[in-house]
């Protein structure tokens, strides 16, 4: 398949068009098979340098695109920043600056603070991916989801997927709302008024406030991590309420399709979000092959961004 | 003496609503003659203005101090030739200082440099509780003796009501004006957009834009209560208008004012995180900015003014919401305030009454007029000639503008104070 992707970064979901995304998963699901071999590596990357540059912890992804960038035969370097050493952004720029001049081709960043691969990728010429910023976007989980739910149910148009929990935290929410909607799936959203962010029916989903009501005739429940370390204020009054109202269970999943599958991006609050014995079923959980798509997806990613680079570092 | 003839101008004089074409000559500081085809004195500067527009000179009441503490990113010197350049003549500045103005040695202080400098003047305002922290009230006498012309505590909201409400009442022994921040603390609190589509789009912590109606109603409310003089800024949403629309027709002591950036640009400018259209408040919806707009032509909202905020590159080469909020604003003051006008939503007498008569009035000083006697502090402009704002020609130290390379219209030709030119537009 040999399609035109014109993006020098991936900030985010927003800004691709559904053939750029479809070009994306296509390309994800040639690697499926390969991460399923003995031999996983091929030399597609050889002589690239990735830097994953992340200013908050993360295991899951930070492993996946390392794993990704591995495979496909490029350097990779891990930086982790501890948040607490980075009270200021010019020693993000700083640091992104000098990564720049030992000629990185990739870097992936993960800030705490939305917009920051933006004010990267303004000052960088290498390739910024965002793995992750704020409560802004996180693209290539929301690739990944998009590419379980496609292999296990076929195709993404006219699914209804209900996306619960802290909306208005989760940056794996609006970069999940923007791609489903662009794929053609009907998304819901259902939180606690507290949990959901001003306007979001703006951008094209159905607001619940009651899971019974959002999860009726549901082909896929996303479940989203309670994101307490970004709590601030009395947003919900105990977990105990919350899981009992909130929280998944298989009564409360009863009410979706027989079929429904249910998500998670992790790392789950068992017995908060969603029930323990629910989240190992693995004829309703799809949480591993999550993990699993990731790193295809992100092989995808640099693939196709590294294409856009330059031959020569500086040619423009 | 001294004489200055200013040929062939269209002389605006906003407080008596005039507008004729003719000369203006200036004698020792002052306008001494005005009309049609006047002679130049012996040994008098002739300058043809070949119809520009001249005025009173304008009159800004909302800048922030840098100096002294932040004078890498304005000093004074910098800051009123920032301000000659826009066609200020006056500009009151904020105690944003460090240490901050709050004692009658800093404001003669202040006074003293500025008056050294003879460029724009200064009207320093102190700190209305000390160290700005809301506690305990300033020496509004002392300070208004040393030419202290207003008493507030910056861009932070009065948190707690007690002290406004006694700041507002002792202030009347002098017959001071109390100067506050229309927006809600425990509302904005990491708030750095306005709540909605756009900032939900982008992630971006965010205050309703109802936090500021709910300062406003709050702080009106004391006014009403203690009969003080309050002027609240800059307010940026229609809902606030409205109220003090209200508050204004029950006779209630309030003014206020709205910065150029508010009638200029709306939140939709934050998308891409540029930290340059970061503002406290946040830059609003288009049907907010529409209702200031109105609210500035039926005389609502009192007057228009820069905010003008300097701040470096380490203060603004920062994520959205790490960086300092605020935009430099004295020389873009014009251009941007002569939006309306050129959209046909007041009239030139009626805007320039909003960046001259008004901020005189708010701030007690002399009306500001083009006729005989009164002081040569004078704007020499002509609204309609075509500018590309550049950042990198700015006086100013900090270049923070979200205009640099706007096409706008209105370029400042000359700017006068006491009848000596102090700044003039090279050709």
């Amino acid at each position: 398949m040999t399609y035109a992707f014109t993006h020098r970064h991936l900030l985010g979901i927003e800004g691709l068009n559904p053939l750029d995304l479809r070009y994306l998963l296509e390309r994800a699901e040639s690697y499926v098979a390969l991460n399923r071999q003995t031999e996983k590596k091929i030399g597609t990357l050889r002589g690239r340098t990735i830097i994953n540059l992340f200013f908050e912890n993360s295991t899951r992804t930070r492993t996946s695109f390392e794993l990704a960038g591995k495979r496909l035969g490029a350097d990779v370097i891990n930086m982790s920043v501890a948040s607490s050493s980075v009270k200021k952004g010019e020693t993000l720029i700083d640091t992104a600056m000098t990564l720049n001049a030992m000629h990185a081709d990739v870097l992936v960043v993960r800030h705490a603070e939305s917009g920051a691969p933006h004010l990267l990728a303004r000052k960088l010429n290498c390739a910024v991916i965002n793995a992750g910023d704020g409560t802004h976007e996180h693209p290539t989980q929301a690739l990944l989801d998009a590419l379980t739910i496609r292999r296990r149910k076929g195709r993404l148009e006219g699914l209804v997927v209900a996306i619960c929990g802290d909306i208005a935290h989760s940056r794996v929410a609006r970069s999940n709302i923007l791609l489903l909607n662009g794929l053609g799936a009907e998304v819901r959203v259902v939180a606690p008024p507290t949990l959901l962010p001003a306007e979001i029916d703006r951008l094209n989903v159905r607001v619940f406030h009651s899971m019974r009501e959002g999860l009726k005739d549901a082909d896929i429940v996303m479940m989203l991590r309670l994101q307490t370390e970004r709590m601030q204020g009395a947003l919900i009054p105990s977990v105990r309420e919350y899981f009992h109202f909130f929280g998944l269970d298989r009564e409360k999943l009863a009410l979706a399709k027989p079929d429904a599958a249910v998500m998670h991006p992790g790392p789950m609050n068992r017995g908060v979000e969603i029930d323990s014995d629910l989240a190992d079923d693995i004829d309703r959980s799809l949480i591993n092959e999550q993990v699993e798509m990731g790193v295809a997806v992100r092989m995808a990613c640099l693939e196709v961004l590294s294409e856009k680079l330059p031959a020569v570092q500086g040619a423009q | 003496m001294t004489a200055l003839l200013l040929r062939n101008a269209r002389l605006l004089d906003p407080a008596a609503k005039t507008e004729t074409s003719g000369d203006c000559l200036i004698a020792d500081g002052k306008i001494a003659a005005t009309g049609p085809g006047l002679t130049a004195p012996e040994g008098a500067e002739v300058l043809d203005a070949q119809g520009a527009c001249l005025a009173p000179g304008l009159i800004d009441l909302r800048t922030h101090g840098r100096d002294p503490g932040q004078e890498h990113k304005e000093s004074l010197r910098t800051q009123v030739e920032a301000a000659v350049a826009g066609g200020v003549t006056a500009m009151g500045v904020l105690p944003d200082t460090d240490p901050i103005v709050q004692d009658p040695t800093s404001v003669a202080w202040l006074v003293q440099r500025s008056r050294a400098l003879g460029k724009a003047k200064v009207l320093p305002y102190a700190a209305m509780s000390v160290d700005k922290a809301g506690q305990q009230l300033t020496e509004f006498g002392l300070l208004q003796q040393a030419g202290a012309v207003a008493f507030a505590d910056g861009a932070k909201a009065t948190a707690d009501a007690l002290v406004l409400r006694r700041a507002l009442s002792y202030a009347k022994t002098f017959d001071a004006v109390i100067f506050t921040h229309p927006e809600d603390r425990a509302l904005t609190r990491h708030a750095c957009a306005t709540e909605g589509e756009y900032a939900t789009r982008l992630g971006l912590p965010a205050a309703p834009a109802a936090a500021e109606l709910l300062q406003v109603q709050r702080d009106l409310l004391l006014t009403e209560l203690t009969g003080g003089r309050l002027h609240i800024g800059p307010i940026t949403t229609g809902a606030a208008v409205d109220a003090i629309r209200a508050a204004k027709a029950k006779g209630v002591r309030v003014t206020c004012d709205t910065a150029a950036a508010y009638i200029t640009l709306n939140e939709i400018a934050i998308a891409d995180y540029r930290t340059f259209t970061k503002l406290t408040p946040p830059l609003r919806t288009e049907a907010d900015r529409q209702a200031v707009i109105a609210g500035l032509a039926d005389g609502t909202i009192d007057a228009l003014s820069s905010d003008h905020t300097p701040e470096d590159q380490d203060a603004k080469r920062l994520t959205f919401t790490s960086a300092e909020p605020g935009i430099i604003g004295l020389e873009t003051l014009l251009p941007l305030g002569l939006g309306p006008a050129h959209q046909g939503r007041m009239s030139l007498l009626d805007l320039l009454a909003r960046l001259t008569v008004a901020p005189a009035a708010i701030l007690g000083l002399p009306v500001p007029r083009l006729a005989v006697g009164a002081v040569a502090d004078l704007v020499l402009f002509d609204p309609d000639a075509p500018v590309r704002i550049a950042a990198d020609a700015m006086r100013s130290k900090s270049k923070n503008t979200p205009f640099d390379g706007f096409p706008l219209q209105g370029k400042v030709l000359a700017t006068l104070v006491d009848g000596r030119i102090v700044y003039r537009r090279a050709a």
